[in-house]
């Protein structure tokens, strides 16, 4: 209870937990406020924004809706996000967690691996996974995630490697547990706080990363995601700049509020380090 | 001498790594839709079967992957990258011409990122929890979070087709012939906005992780005892504080080359310059995978070299690194 209490006591934390929220609700209410296809045509292409009650914010250069396009585009957003984020996190703990705990040549493989993929440019390797496997929502979702398991892996080891000779770890062993319950049943619980508050980074970045993709066109063409709007409102930036404007303000505020969460979440679990 | 050893180890210990990647990377095309030749004949309008298999057998295709891939490597050591069906020219030659633009950019937003954020970094740890403080770290939230692309579309906006300051695009106006100090400030101007655009992330990262290390370095002992003998606070900060705060920002750069070079990609895409970020993006959608694995190659390298260059930095800095050995 604390920590909600420290949580709550951060105006920063409050306001990316409102904004959050924000997005959640736009992304649910999609649905209901356009019940229509987001990328069907509307109305006549690239109307401003504020001039036509029926489009608040416009229309694009073929004439979608962008109000519902960026409602639409939340729900991408925060699915390719949270998705990715899952695998992201899922693979760092299981490769964190062996190589801490084993330490030895497990540890030396293993480390060897996430360097190999700490060195090679991740949004490059992103382009080499889409090259392979194609530009759909699930590919893409899969090779955001892939990209973004080093640093949580890194994380969880260097948990691990505090945490492993403890005296209740020790204890666990005299006990006779086999070392999958002491990884998962007794280590990890202890080792998890930090990850998952480091999660909320590595969302921000898959957000962004997926917008990046988009908007080269590389994404997956037939969702209504930000990126994808921006990349389309290039072509008619000159004068029509709020095509590409609103959805990058939409990103903007969504990375905001994931990374003030995460912080407002780190400054409440971890309050000796909130002097800082 | 024991600094460049140290290094010089670690440098050695990255060539496993760079060949993983490469291994990896080569398996990982095997299962692209398509390889050389079909990119090839669709370039030639289609050809009958006979001249692929002529062709496959031409560019050791016809080979097994292991085969294959022994072969690549063998040519790798010998710094043949292979051939581009694409831009009809070997890889290496294709990607040496895309390298200076991307090198200039990344070091142009690297000093851009590096010195601003000391700058605002200081300013914001000698404030504490004040006005600037506050000011400066939202701002640093704000730029963290803002996309790379769209931050340089909405630049172009402001500044080239409103104010017309600064070209759109484009490494150099290639309407005009020029020569000398001419052509370079003619391609500084066109290199403005794409270091601030790809420099503003970093900016946000360095600022923060600078004033989170100034605050922790002012707190040492070694800190009040500068004070305790009368130093003005300015000398306090150049000549004790920077000097150790400065630690986790070098060791950033090694950490954020990667980042860097993929973000590159972007912006070379939004800014149409001609760097080997956009000749990434470009061998995609060509389907060119020589060209991409032979940058996989150069962008792994690049990185190692900058992580190389950071450890003798890092020892330069903290004589008791290389001490320690």
């Amino acid at each position: 209870m604390d920590a909600v209490k420290r949580y709550f006591r951060s105006p920063a934390a409050v306001i990316g937990l409102i904004l959050l929220l924000l997005v959640i609700a736009m992304a649910i209410s999609a649905g209901l406020l356009y019940p229509r296809d987001p990328l069907a045509l509307a109305g006549r292409p690239l109307i401003w924004p504020f001039s036509n009650p029926r489009f608040l914010l416009g229309t694009d250069n073929s004439g979608r809706d962008i109000a519902a396009q960026i409602f639409y585009g939340a729900r991408i957003s925060l699915l390719i996000g949270g998705v990715a984020t899952a695998i992201a996190i899922l693979i760092g703990i299981l490769v964190g967690a062996f190589a801490g705990y084993y330490g030895g040549w497990v540890d030396n493989v293993l480390m060897r691996i996430t360097e190999a993929f700490q060195t090679l440019p991740n949004f490059v390797l992103l382009l080499v996974l889409v090259a392979v496997f194609g530009s759909t929502l699930t590919t893409v979702t899969i090779a955001v995630g892939v990209v973004s398991w080093p640093a949580p892996a890194r994380l969880t080891r260097a948990e691990f490697l505090s945490l492993r000779n403890r005296e209740f770890v020790q204890a666990g062993k005299t006990l006779g547990m086999k070392d999958i319950q002491l990884i998962l049943g007794e280590i990890l619980p202890n080792a998890l706080p930090p990850v998952i508050v480091y999660a909320s980074v590595v969302m921000a970045v898959a957000i962004l990363l997926e917008s990046a993709l988009a908007f080269l066109r590389l994404s997956d063409p037939n969702v209504a995601s930000w990126g994808n709007l921006i990349g389309l409102g290039r072509d008619v930036l000159r004068v029509q700049w709020y095509v590409s404007a609103i959805p990058g303000i939409a990103i903007l505020v969504t990375v905001l509020a994931v990374s003030l969460v995460g912080q407002g979440l780190n400054d409440a679990l971890n309050p000796r380090l909130k002097s800082r | 001498m024991r600094i460049l050893s140290l290094a010089g180890r670690r440098l050695a210990a990255s060539i496993p790594t760079l060949f993983l990647i490469l291994i990896g990377v080569f398996l990982l095309l095997q299962l692209a839709p398509g390889d050389t030749v079909d990119a090839l004949m669709a370039q030639m309008g289609g050809g009958d079967a006979a001249t692929a298999k002529q062709l496959r057998e031409f560019y050791g295709l016809d080979l097994s992957v292991p085969a294959q891939l022994a072969n690549y490597l063998w040519r790798l050591v010998r710094l043949d990258l292979g051939f581009s069906s694409i831009y009809g020219k070997p890889v290496a030659t294709v990607i040496l011409e895309r390298l200076p633009p991307t090198i200039l950019l990344m070091t142009a937003s690297l000093s851009f990122a590096f010195f601003f954020g000391l700058v605002f970094g200081v300013i914001a740890a000698r404030g504490v929890n004040r006005w600037p403080d506050t000011m400066i770290s939202t701002l640093g939230l704000i730029f963290y979070a803002t996309p790379s692309f769209w931050f340089g579309l909405m630049a172009i906006v402001v500044f080239s087709v409103y104010l017309q300051w600064l070209p759109p695009g484009g490494f150099e106006d290639i309407g005009r012939v020029q020569t000398g100090i001419w052509r370079v400030l003619d391609i500084a101007a066109h290199l403005v906005l794409p270091t601030l655009t790809l420099g503003l992330i970093f900016l946000a990262i360095y600022l923060r992780i600078m004033r989170a290390s100034m605050l922790e370095v002012l707190n040492l002992d070694f800190v009040r005892t500068a004070r305790a003998k009368g130093l003005d606070e300015t000398h306090v900060i150049t000549r004790h504080v920077l000097r150790n705060a400065l630690l986790p920002m070098v060791t950033l750069i090694g950490l954020q080359a990667g980042t860097m070079l993929g973000g590159s990609v972007v912006v070379e895409s939004v800014f149409s310059l001609p760097g080997l970020g956009r000749l990434a993006y470009e061998s995609v959608v060509q389907r060119d995978l020589n060209t991409l694995l032979g940058i996989v190659f150069v962008s792994a390298l690049l990185v190692i070299t900058v992580n190389f260059v950071v450890d003798l930095l890092y020892a330069r800095l903290d004589p008791r690194i290389a001490a320690e050995g």
